[in-house]
């Protein structure tokens, strides 16, 4: 019934030109015969006429024009589905990686999606403690957000996103979860470092591998992030699981999205990726999230490395712009030994305010939060200008400052990879660090929570003020 | 009707089709079997390009396309208000109610309720003599909301009949004898999106709109009327900023599109509104609201339309005689799905891959707002259109070519900055480097309606904040103990018109919207402040004493002072003189 067609006039690239073609679809799944019987995938990017623009995901080494065959599948790629996929291990394209990782399908779905109607939505106000106080007190995480790590390459981004899958929990609250692991792209250590953490862990009997390694097709990364998220959305909208997913690492699939869009010869936008970058990244992080009536929640940890550590370049500027937040890794916290080392004052959490205060976190947490910025801010301030005049020339003010900044990166910030701080103690240590100020200083903090938690920590510490 | 059309290209949005002849550029076509709508945005030959406002998976050479024969329209009528829509007018509430959580293609629902029955209160009897643009009637949408009924444009003659009664919008409530026959006026009326509707004449704008946002209203002024652009990079609180505006800005209706952007804001304010309540009638802010959604994962060619969309709605509103408040979040996004059709379209491309017309479609847009005398025959009916675009600029560029293009058309510039928004100082708003234009157009009403020296204590803080840009260089390369009393004294006013000025807690009850009477007290308590410390420091005062003062703790607190109580900060005044003559005792 589904014809085969032998028509390949022209291949360049990831791209095949097939002419001589009847009732192709666009966007349609295309199965490539190899002249040795091997099958590869593809996908219709463009249909013009009787000619067809397809995307092979696997590479196009050995396809060559004359024998080599395409088969239009008359669907789009899907992917199967059962309660069974967790534990599993999949392809970047979706296929069981082993004979033990087969599943019995219920469902086959568009890896694809469709947009969450907003109006279905609802919003993401459960505090997650991934206690981490630098994201617990300052870029509160919660269930149904993306927030994105920018990493730099040679930054601990993978133990941090690690550490988060390991200690995440909801106050409160046992339920049911599960972890969507996506590797796109990263080396084979990369993503054993993941598998042997959640092996530890006991992670791994609720989680979907999703693998695709540095060596596999880098064309098929394009599928990958898709593949997760679809799995992630069974399991979230119709188990009622709590999903994280881990999508590392998204610089690969932007390259991937540019090599195809090269090879169409697309007029490029912002250092050659191509101008629907937006677009095409939205689709994947806005498939986070909650729906009215539903239990089950998406919450995003995409990861990703800024080429030259450059927050402007067209990849994290872009994802910035979609996601809710962006948690980023600073390269001298790092040389200064401090683990995690996170970039507090351009980190940032948008959905914190709905998770956090009375009955979510603590009612002073909100005014702790944007008090701590201002010191730190002011402290880093005051710090480079001691750089420049040396610490004598500062007001006594700015000395207090000073310290603070210091005593802010090594004990607030600085915690081990394996110290699961509760918010109680997060926002404890807050308190005790802001102590060292005078009562008047403390702008941001309403008076009734200085009255009531300021007195306990400056007791503590009589000699200092 | 024409015939039909014939698939031969799809690529993404964009499909071309064959033996289109008979159909007009910008026509609506219903796309293969499965009825995408779409729209016609070129020609070659009998070949018209279509963008297409839903995926275009599965569509296949060949197929379909159905032709129309009318633009992409919005319907007008009672309903709308309270509405939340996508790109091209269809409510997201009806989708859901049909498709289910997701956005599926081919829904196909109406943008008014059909079926509900309003009460139409005529103005106009029988036997009056009507023009276009004239109110027939009107119909209590909301509680602060008046939907009047006007005569269509075009029509013009003496009443024959008009109704008073329970209606659907599809009844018609009154009968106009025309020179070309009789007219059947219905309370639903179309417009094309792409076409401003007409008013009698466009004045300047002469009146301030507050905002309830310190560092707005003192500094930036928008006019009633006028137009405005929040550039920023990501983080700095473009969304926050919008959403603030659309809560407190002094306007009877508001349009919020959110173009492009996620899916949990808009959600945000689908919840928070009905709950928020308007300072001035204590009527939840929903009641005047009307939303505009087309998240950035939903199709990008409806996101072009969005913006179209949303503005003809803020014009509707805007004929009845209502100041209209349109907030655009984000700009960006509209031009970046202009520019993804225009790659499509192999269109030769301008600046940063964008099409060549960008900067004239951003004019044409900020343009439709402005102070209008309303088209009607009978009275001097004003209404306003206020515009206030966000712009995402990659990596907050400022030189980006959309940035650049809405600078040369609006008159108000608030530029947000990245260093302000990572110290948590928002609104993040650059007070050196953000302007308003309209000082001078509302400046009068402004001296005679708040205070005749408002602007005058602006400038003085304005003053000072420039010198302590001038001083911190200095600060940096000689220290603070360089600084003369008088210098260290602007510092320290400087400070405090930051962080206990412009700083304001978009999250805090009190503070999230301060009354323009507040804000000129508090900033006149601190200028105030300055004038006696200033003339203490003449008689050779200590700096440091002025530093430690305690009434400053008083002076950080103001903003958190009830906006029913706001005397009180008056009384913060006589602190300030007792302690300045005790500290002289001393």
């Amino acid at each position: 019934m589904l014809k085969e067609y032998k028509s390949i006039v022209n291949v360049s690239g990831p791209l095949l030109h097939v002419e001589g073609l009847e009732g192709v679809k666009y966007e349609e799944l295309v199965e490539i015969r190899l002249v040795d019987g091997s099958i590869r995938n593809g996908k219709v990017l463009e249909v013009d006429g009787d000619k067809a623009l397809v995307q092979v995901f696997e590479g196009t080494t050995g396809i060559e024009t004359e024998k080599t065959s395409v088969r239009f599948l008359g669907r789009g790629i899907h992917m199967y589905v059962s309660p069974d996929i967790l534990g599993k291990v999949f392809t970047g394209l979706g296929r069981p990686k082993t004979e033990r990782d087969k599943i019995i399908p219920e469902k086959s779905i568009d890896i694809n999606g469709a947009p969450i109607n907003p109006y279905a939505r609802d919003y993401p106000n459960e505090f997650i403690q991934t206690g981490i106080s630098s994201i617990d007190g300052l870029n509160t995480l919660v269930r149904g957000q993306k927030l994105p790590i920018f990493s730099g390459s040679g930054l601990p981004h993978n133990r941090i996103a690690a550490q988060i899958a390991r200690q995440a929990a909801v106050l409160g609250k046992k339920e049911e979860f599960a972890v969507v692991f996506v590797a796109i792209g990263i080396t084979f250590e990369e993503s054993q470092f993941f598998i042997s953490d959640f092996e530890k862990s006991g992670a791994i009997s609720r989680s979907v591998l999703i693998l695709n390694l540095a060596n596999d097709p880098a064309i098929e990364r394009i599928a990958t992030p898709r593949v997760g998220l679809t799995c992630a959305e069974y399991l979230a909208f119709e188990l009622n699981m709590h999903v994280l997913v881990i999508l590392t690492d998204m610089t690969n699939y932007c390259e991937a999205l540019k090599e195809v869009s090269a090879a169409r010869k697309e007029v490029p936008g912002r250092r050659g990726y191509p101008g629907y970058l937006y677009t095409d990244l939205a689709t994947i992080y806005e498939r986070a999230g909650r729906i009215k009536g539903k239990t089950g929640s998406i919450t995003q940890i995409p990861i990703l490395t800024m080429p030259e550590d450059d927050k402007t370049h067209p990849i994290p500027d872009l994802t910035g712009y979609i996601t809710e937040g962006q948690i980023i890794l600073s390269r001298s916290l790092h040389k200064k030994k401090l683990s995690p080392p996170i970039d507090v004052l351009p980190s940032l959490s948008r959905l914190k305010d709905k998770g956090i205060g009375k009955g979510k976190t603590r009612e002073d947490h909100s005014d702790i939060f944007n008090q701590l910025y201002a010191a730190y801010a002011r402290g880093k301030e005051v710090q480079e200008l001691a750089v420049i005049l040396g610490e004598a020339a500062l007001t006594d003010m700015d000395k207090i400052y000073f310290k603070f900044a210091e005593n802010f990166e090594n004990e607030y910030v600085s915690q081990g990879e394996y110290e699961n701080r509760s918010i109680e103690k997060t926002l404890d240590l807050g308190w005790k660090l802001l102590s060292i100020f005078p009562r008047e200083e403390l702008k941001r903090i309403r008076d009734e929570y200085l009255d009531k938690y300021l007195p306990r920590f400056k007791k503590e510490e009589p000699g200092e003020s | 009707m024409s015939k039909l059309g014939k698939i031969i290209k799809v690529a993404g949005p964009l499909v071309v089709a064959e033996n289109m002849t008979g159909s007009k550029m910008f026509d609506i076509v219903s796309v293969s079997e499965k009825k995408l709508m779409g729209e016609i945005i070129g020609f070659s030959g009998d070949a018209a390009s279509i963008q297409v406002y839903e995926e275009t998976g599965g569509i296949g050479v060949g197929e379909p396309v159905y032709p129309t024969g009318v633009p992409l329209t919005v319907e007008l009528g009672p309903g709308i208000i309270e509405s939340i829509y996508d790109g091209i007018q269809r409510p997201l509430n009806k989708i859901y109610d049909k498709a289910g959580d997701y956005i599926t293609r081919g829904v196909q629902v109406e943008a008014l309720d059909t079926e509900k029955k309003w009460k139409f209160e005529p103005i106009a009897k029988k036997g009056d003599n009507v023009s276009e643009g004239d109110f027939l009637g009107f119909v209590q949408e909301t509680p602060i909301i008046k939907h009047y009924i006007m005569v269509p444009f075009g029509t013009a003659g003496e009443i024959k009949s008009i109704e008073d009664g329970e209606f659907t919008i599809k009844d018609t409530v009154a009968c106009i004898k025309t020179k070309n026959g009789d007219v059947d006026v219905k309370m639903v009326q179309k417009w094309p999106v792409r076409e401003q509707r007409p008013y009698t004449e466009k004045i300047s704008p002469d009146m301030p709109l507050f905002t309830g946002q310190r560092v707005i209203d003192m500094f930036f002024p928008l006019a009633r009327g006028g137009t405005a652009c929040v550039p920023g990079p990501f983080g700095s609180g473009k969304t926050v900023i919008q959403h603030q505006l659309a809560k407190w800005v002094d306007a009877e209706v508001i349009v919020y599109i959110g173009c492009g952007e996620r899916g949990n804001e808009m959600t945000d304010v689908l919840l928070e509104f009905p709950e928020l309540v308007d300072p001035k009638s204590g009527i939840p802010l929903m009641k005047r609201t009307v939303m505009i959604a087309n998240t950035s994962n939903m199709p990008v060619a409806a996101r072009e339309a969005s913006v179209y969309t949303g503005i003809t709605i803020a014009e509707y509103f805007r004929d009845m005689g209502y100041s209209v408040a349109l907030l655009a979040d984000s700009t960006s996004r509209w031009a970046e799905a202009m520019r993804e059709i225009s790659g499509r379209l192999e269109e030769m491309p301008g600046e940063e891959g964008y099409p060549a017309y960008l900067g004239a479609k951003i004019a044409s847009f900020y343009e439709r707002s402005g102070v209008v005398k309303c088209l009607s025959g009978e009275n001097d009916r004003v209404g306003a259109l206020s515009v206030i675009g966000a712009v995402s600029p990659p990596g907050g560029d400022l030189s980006d070519p959309v940035v650049q293009a809405t600078l040369r058309v609006v008159k108000v510039f608030w530029s947000l900055e990245a260093n302000l928004a990572y110290s948590r100082h928002f609104p993040a708003i650059s007070w050196l480097n953000s302007y308003s234009l309209y000082i001078d157009n509302i400046s009068d009403y402004v001296k005679k309606n708040v205070k005749d020296d408002y602007f005058d204590l602006q400038t003085e803080a304005m003053r000072i904040l420039e010198k302590e840009s001038e001083l911190e260089e200095i600060v940096r390369l000689v220290g603070m103990d360089a600084l003369s009393a008088e210098d260290r004294l602007i510092l320290l006013t400087a400070r405090m018109i930051r962080e206990d000025f412009l700083h304001q807690n978009a999250f805090h009850e009190v503070d999230t919207y301060s009354p323009v009477e507040k804000q000129y007290k508090m900033m006149d308590l601190i200028i105030y402040f300055y004038n006696q410390a200033r003339d203490y420091i003449k008689l050779g005062a200590d700096i440091k004493l002025i530093e430690t003062m305690k009434v400053r703790n008083r002076i950080a607190r103001m903003k958190y002072i009830k906006n029913t109580e706001i005397e009180k900060i008056d009384t913060i005044k006589e602190e300030i003189n007792t302690e300045i003559s005790s500290l002289i005792e001393e």
